[in-house]
């Protein structure tokens, strides 16, 4: 599924005195099957664009297209967004919070059963997204509130898989987790990308990820789009991140403090520390025959 | 190292229902002005022994002593004058209309006169960095800043030991190091001893000594260069090592000749800039 925005703006309480313009002139469009890195410091925009995507937010300006709707700045409410909500799931921060059901079966059937599936189909689809995030099924019977933190947040991921969405939006989905964890989740994100061909959009400030994961990145900075690119292209202008206050990768990081201290240069950014390894030795053997 | 402020005695800890041990058998000091990172994968234990330093919970056996004196239901108020916590979300320690009243919050509980709170108020959050925003409100300030007020509520009462639960974790890249930065200034004006509680294996890197957690039971414990030496090993325990070592082990791996352990990204970078100048 297509998902595009057109001239979107959005203002915070509109006609009050707190009134706040968060987003204005952004333009995209995810194409399906992409992955799809949104990067931005702290208030950039990306959680207010996040919104639109599923139409928690309606654009107080413009128009989004989600797949074969048309959602526009319109004061009429809109109607059907059921279907929108099951087909682009999205993984808040600390999703765990929203655990609230009796048993880890229950929370993970809640959101299939509210779109209309049959109990005993949405018991089959919680089996299944309890294996895809990697937990065992005796837990099915456990209380949510009885697991450790990184249980509950891959319980939570699992309630959301249980939809059987087109997208996937992930808010930070590794805050607070452990390196291994990090690493499994956003591994099992990256399956399910592949295997389903789900479309993702991964809102991140590890820049590692984002150059790891990601077909394309934007970059929102002040409430619109600054730039969208392949990972090479973007971390290719490093000092342009640094400059809107962002990070860049540690190889890339590492990149630029040689190449200040030792006064060579890489052709391109090494985006893995395998890329890395090669040109630094690559630049090691070229010696002082520059 | 400086004298001795908490010591833990064969400590051991289970959670109501549960018949595994949280902390299971654990036993280290605390010495006054170091950096200690306790560091282990979720469920390693580590919040839990943060919860038994300052008396959320108490040890089912073994005994903590700080500043000489055993930790029990009676002592436990004393205790914490001494050790400030920090946890992880900042949004859930906030607990003035105002930064002011924030940090005035601890002070008045232990019954601080008028004026003397006023004093030790501005002075904390000078020392945070935090004074221009006094009179604002929470939900003006980024999570960094909601932090670093934290930390000048926790200063204000006068601990020895500050505790950071993980409390970096839920911030941006910018305010992790606001923060850090503010707790590393604190320290070197030797005011604190701090104990940090983290996965972030680049902040544990800055620490002085380094204790990791599995299983409930100390796993090992020493410098970041020991711990760090240990790599699979660390990867084993879900955990990880800095990007920096990584590096350094995998350009070791394809032949170049570099000496040193290297836990900072500098120290690299000056001996590849020594090797490079030799060819």
């Amino acid at each position: 599924m297509r998902i595009t925005l057109e001239d979107v703006e959005y203002r915070y309480s509109v006609n009050t005195p707190f009134e706040h313009l968060a987003l204005h002139d952004v333009n995209m469009t995810i194409e399906p099957g992409t992955y799809t890195a949104v990067i931005g410091h702290t208030g950039s925009g990306k959680s207010t664009l996040l919104q639109h995507l599923n139409v928690l937010l309606r654009p107080t300006k413009g128009r989004v297209i989600i797949g074969e709707r048309t959602i526009r700045a319109q004061k009429k409410k809109e109607k059907n967004l059921k279907s929108i909500r099951q087909k682009v799931g999205i993984v808040f921060q600390f999703p765990e919070h929203q655990l609230f059901e009796e048993t880890v079966e229950k929370d993970i059937c809640f959101g299939p059963m509210n779109f209309g599936v049959p109990e005993a189909k949405a018991k089959e689809l919680a089996r299944i997204a309890l294996k895809q995030v990697g937990l065992e099924q005796e837990i099915l019977k456990k209380s949510p509130f009885d697991l450790s933190g990184g249980q509950m947040r891959r319980v939570a991921i699992a309630g959301v898989i249980a939809m059987e969405p087109d997208v996937l939006v992930l808010d930070e989905p590794t805050a607070g987790l452990d390196p291994r964890g990090r690493k499994e989740i956003m591994d099992m994100f990256y399956q399910l990308h592949k295997d389903r061909g789900i479309s993702t959009i991964l809102v991140t400030h590890s820049m590692e990820d984002a150059a790891r994961y990601a077909d394309d990145i934007i970059i929102m900075h002040k409430g619109t789009v600054y730039q969208k690119g392949k990972p090479e292209e973007i971390f290719s202008k490093p000092d342009q991140l640094l400059e809107l206050g962002l990070d860049v990768p540690d190889t890339v990081r590492f990149q630029l403090m040689l190449q200040r201290e030792m006064g060579i240069r890489f052709a391109r950014p090494s985006l893995s520390l395998e890329d890395l390894v090669a040109d630094i030795k690559e630049a090691m053997e070229r010696g002082n025959r520059l | 190292m400086g004298k001795k402020l908490v010591s833990l005695d064969h400590v051991v800890f289970n959670y109501e229902g549960s018949d595994s041990h949280a902390i299971n058998d654990v036993s280290f000091d605390i010495y006054e002005g170091e950096w200690l990172a306790i560091v282990g994968h979720n469920g390693s234990g580590k919040s839990t022994l943060a919860k038994l330093l300052n008396g959320l919970h108490f040890a089912s056996s073994g005994v903590i002593t700080i500043n000489g004196s055993e930790l029990t239901q009676a002592t436990v108020w004393e205790a914490r004058r001494k050790i400030g916590m920090v946890f992880q979300n900042p949004d859930n320690q906030f607990v003035g209309t105002t930064v002011e009243d924030d940090v005035a919050f601890g002070l008045e509980n232990n019954g601080i006169q008028q004026d003397i709170m006023a004093e030790r108020v501005k002075r904390a959050l000078m020392k945070v960095k935090m004074d221009a925003f006094l009179d604002q409100e929470p939900h003006h300030l980024s999570g960094g800043q909601k932090q670093r007020v934290a930390i000048a509520g926790v200063l204000a009462l006068q601990p020895d030991i500050i505790i950071l639960d993980e409390a970096t974790s839920m911030l941006d890249p910018r305010g992790r190091e606001e923060v850090l930065e503010t707790v590393r200034e604190l320290k070197e004006e030797n005011v604190l001893t701090v104990v940090s509680i983290t996965h972030d294996l680049e902040e544990a890197a800055k620490a002085d000594r380094i204790i990791v957690m599995n299983k409930g039971q100390v796993h090992r414990e020493g410098s970041p260069i020991e711990i760090f030496r240990l790599e699979d090993e660390l990867i084993e325990l879900g955990l990880d090592i800095p990007f920096s070592v990584k590096l350094s082990k995998a350009l070791q791996k394809t032949g170049l000749d570099l000496k040193n352990d290297h836990l900072t990204e500098e120290e690299l970078v000056k001996e590849l800039c020594e090797l490079h100048s030799k060819m």
